[in-house]
């Protein structure tokens, strides 16, 4: 499948930011400026980017703990979200959320979530909505290795498949979850093969090669679109930081962080293929990297500048319409 | 020296709970995610690595094996299920799920299946289970992580809720928890796992029911549960140098309630400020309010106080996280409004 030049400097874009996000909130926590737990996402930048450049602002997603990623990849503006993580009033969802309810409903992102698996019915629902209103739209759900143990993985794809449902379920096979292996935690230790249960596609996808997640992410909207139902796509990635902010990572050793940062890494492997094959020069790249640094700059400005929220928006917002007396 | 006492947090009282009650109990086995951490990996050192939240339950492994002490798939409705089995079948097994507001995921396999069992069969099954949880709200965890929950639990026929305060309680509760044949949710607050204290080394039981009176007074008496006990002592603190006197009662268990000593004690006071972190409506906070109507209140001199969370989900922010904990100053208030009756 060929990309168009102007998506290939998109999907860069947007993998980078996610990259210097990232790196950048690993900075600020540290420095004590980020409260609360945050889970970062640097490293699988290009299964979010490569399947959400698939979307527009109408189709919706559903996220993980691990959501920066996903926001920034569905189009939500970092000055924003770096607010949400500072817990400011101008944060993506008035500090009231943080980094693991960071959501932007006007750009189809339907949250990170708090709940490993929660997400999967979530995107069911969308694409119910898609499905009864025959607006054509899809709804993917990200989640992790460790999300297709609970049962909501199991009971979302069944749903989705007896319906038809146009959802695209993609697990992030990160090899961990929190400090358990896959290998242990998930029997017969091929997610993907558990779609023919389902009797639905599953595609084992290397998560790691932006153009591998864009392809057949493009093959499993196609389907969805044509009223055919739903596929799981298995990304297998790798997550640069621990688990969590603090995570000491005993799990795993340091040669294996650094085999993957230097010789996978999904961002480097983008920018050596396009720019051999000519399709983008090196230059561009790094214009644009440099527009990114300066972006994150403005973001961690306007959220260190911004109010905090005033006490009184506690008790907003917990529903559209309640009168009580008392 | 003579007299000097061991200290702990509350996290290793725990620990060390555990470490024994496994020791004389082979029937004893704990589960969860993570609680021996690195499963499945060839890495030297990976296995223990995690230990469960804060490390509590680092060192089991290694003592006990992995037939009793097992890492399990994010499966919370399959594993404590199997928890639930497994406790009316001849084991007496803790399930660790982390973070109370996942109670949703193994709800029905709780509440349907191992409270009712011993009821629905006739009194002829047991379940001799412990889940065990941390709870509460402080380290701006958002709204999926700093839930309080216990009424829920208490709500329900068949369960026990202890919540220990102080490492010494921590321990001894949690043993009696351990040997009791009931189901028994265990809950720790997150931010007392590091508190210290006295914590003798041998075995110990406290009981499931008795309430403690963490401070004598007699004007006023404050019950608080869980983190809102020190917060009801600061409180206290602050009382006593206006020349107000505070008792603070601890329930330590609200399912089963010790009742008495709280109606004892406002019968003495003849005031009542109850100090809940949980949300207002259908709470513990109302439930020991309408004891002490039921029961008091002819010594009652004012109207019963309750201080609680806001009828809301908990917020991220510190500003506004902080506004939604229940504050010394807000008990403070409540205690001066009640005594000026
Ligand atoms: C229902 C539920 N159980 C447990 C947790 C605690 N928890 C948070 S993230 C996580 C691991 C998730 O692993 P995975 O799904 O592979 O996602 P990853 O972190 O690797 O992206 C766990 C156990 C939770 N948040 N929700
Ligand atoms: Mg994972």
């Amino acid at each position: 499948m060929d990309i168009p030049r102007d998506k290939l400097l998109e999907i860069y874009e947007r993998m980078v930011t996610i990259r210097k996000f990232e790196d950048r909130v690993h900075d600020e926590y540290a420095a004590g400026r980020i409260p609360g737990f945050v889970h970062l996402y640097a490293g699988e930048e290009a299964v979010a980017v490569g399947v959400c450049a698939h979307l527009s602002d109408a189709d919706s997603i559903t996220s993980t703990h691990r959501g920066h990623g996903h926001c920034i990849a569905k189009g939500v503006g970092v000055n924003e979200m770096m607010a949400e993580l500072y817990g400011r009033a101008t944060g993506a969802c008035k500090g009231k959320g943080g980094s693991m309810h960071i959501a932007d409903i006007d750009r189809g992102m339907l949250g990170a979530n708090g709940i490993v698996g929660g997400g999967v019915p979530l995107a069911c629902g969308a694409a119910l909505t898609a499905q009864v209103q025959g607006s054509g739209v899809v709804a993917v759900s990200f989640f992790g290795d460790g999300g297709a143990n609970e049962g909501t993985f199991h009971e979302g794809l069944n749903l989705a498949a007896i319906w038809k449902l146009p959802a695209i379920f993609v697990v992030e096979n990160n090899r961990y979850a929190q400090s358990t292996s896959v290998k242990y935690a998930s029997a017969g230790g091929d997610i993907a093969a558990r779609a023919q249960a389902y009797g639905i596609p599953g595609v084992t996808v290397d998560g790691l090669d932006l153009f591998d997640v864009y392809e057949t992410t493009g093959a499993a909207i196609d389907r969805a679109r044509a009223g055919d139902g739903p596929t799981l796509l298995e990304c297998q990635t790798y997550r640069f930081y621990g688990h969590y902010e603090g995570d000491t990572q005993g799990y795993r050793s340091r040669e294996e962080i650094e085999e993957y940062r230097t010789n996978h890494c999904a961002i480097l492997r983008f920018r050596n293929r396009v720019t051999e094959q000519g399709l983008v020069a090196a230059d561009e790249l790094d214009a644009i990297d440099a527009q990114v640094a300066d972006a994150i700059d403005a973001a961690v400005e306007f959220a260190a500048n911004s109010p905090f929220p005033d006490a009184s928006e506690v008790t907003t917002d917990v529903y559209v319409n309640y009168q009580e007396v008392i | 020296m003579m007299g000097e006492e061991r200290t702990l947090t509350l996290g290793l009282a725990i620990r060390e709970a555990l470490h024994q009650e496994m020791e004389r109990d082979p029937t004893v086995i704990i589960m969860g995610e993570d609680i021996v951490g690195g499963a499945g990996s060839d890495e030297p050192g990976a296995e223990d690595s995690w230990g469960g939240p804060m490390g509590i339950t680092r060192g089991l492994v290694g003592k006990f094996g992995h037939n009793r002490v097992r890492d399990t798939p994010i499966s919370e409705a399959g594993f404590i299920g199997a928890a639930v089995g497994a406790a009316a079948t001849g084991l007496r097994p803790i399930a660790a799920l982390m973070f109370i507001d996942f109670f949703g995921i193994p709800m029905d396999q709780i509440y349907n299946q191992g409270a009712k069992l011993r009821y629905m069969f006739g009194g002829k099954a047991k379940v001799p289970m412990v889940i065990r949880a941390l709870i509460g709200a402080g380290v701006n965890a958002a709204a999926q992580h700093s839930q309080s929950l216990y009424s829920i639990f208490t709500h329900i026929p068949g369960l026990k809720v202890v919540i220990p305060t102080t490492p010494y309680d921590a321990k001894g509760l949690l043993i009696s928890a351990i040997r009791d044949d009931d189901p028994v949710f265990f809950l720790e607050h997150k931010t007392l796992l590091g508190e210290r204290g006295p914590v003798p080394e041998e075995p110990y039981t406290v009981p499931l029911g008795v309430a403690e009176i963490r401070r004598e007074g007699s004007d006023v008496t404050v019950v608080a549960i869980a983190k809102m006990v020190n917060v009801a002592l600061s409180a206290a603190e602050i009382l006593e140098s206006e020349g107000v006197s505070v008792e603070v009662i601890d329930p330590r268990t609200l399912s089963p309630l010790d009742g008495g000593t709280i109606l004892d004690s406002v019968e003495k006071t003849g005031r009542l400020v109850i100090v809940d972190e949980d949300t207002p409506r259908c709470s513990l906070a109302t439930d020991i309010a309408a004891l002490a109507a039921d029961e008091a209140f002819y010594s009652l001199e004012a109207p019963i106080k309750r201080i609680t969370a806001p009828h809301t989900p908990v917020p991220f922010s510190p500003t506004l996280e902080n506004a939604y904990i229940p504050s010394p100053e807000q008990v403070v208030a409540a205690v001066r409004e009640v005594m000026a009756v």
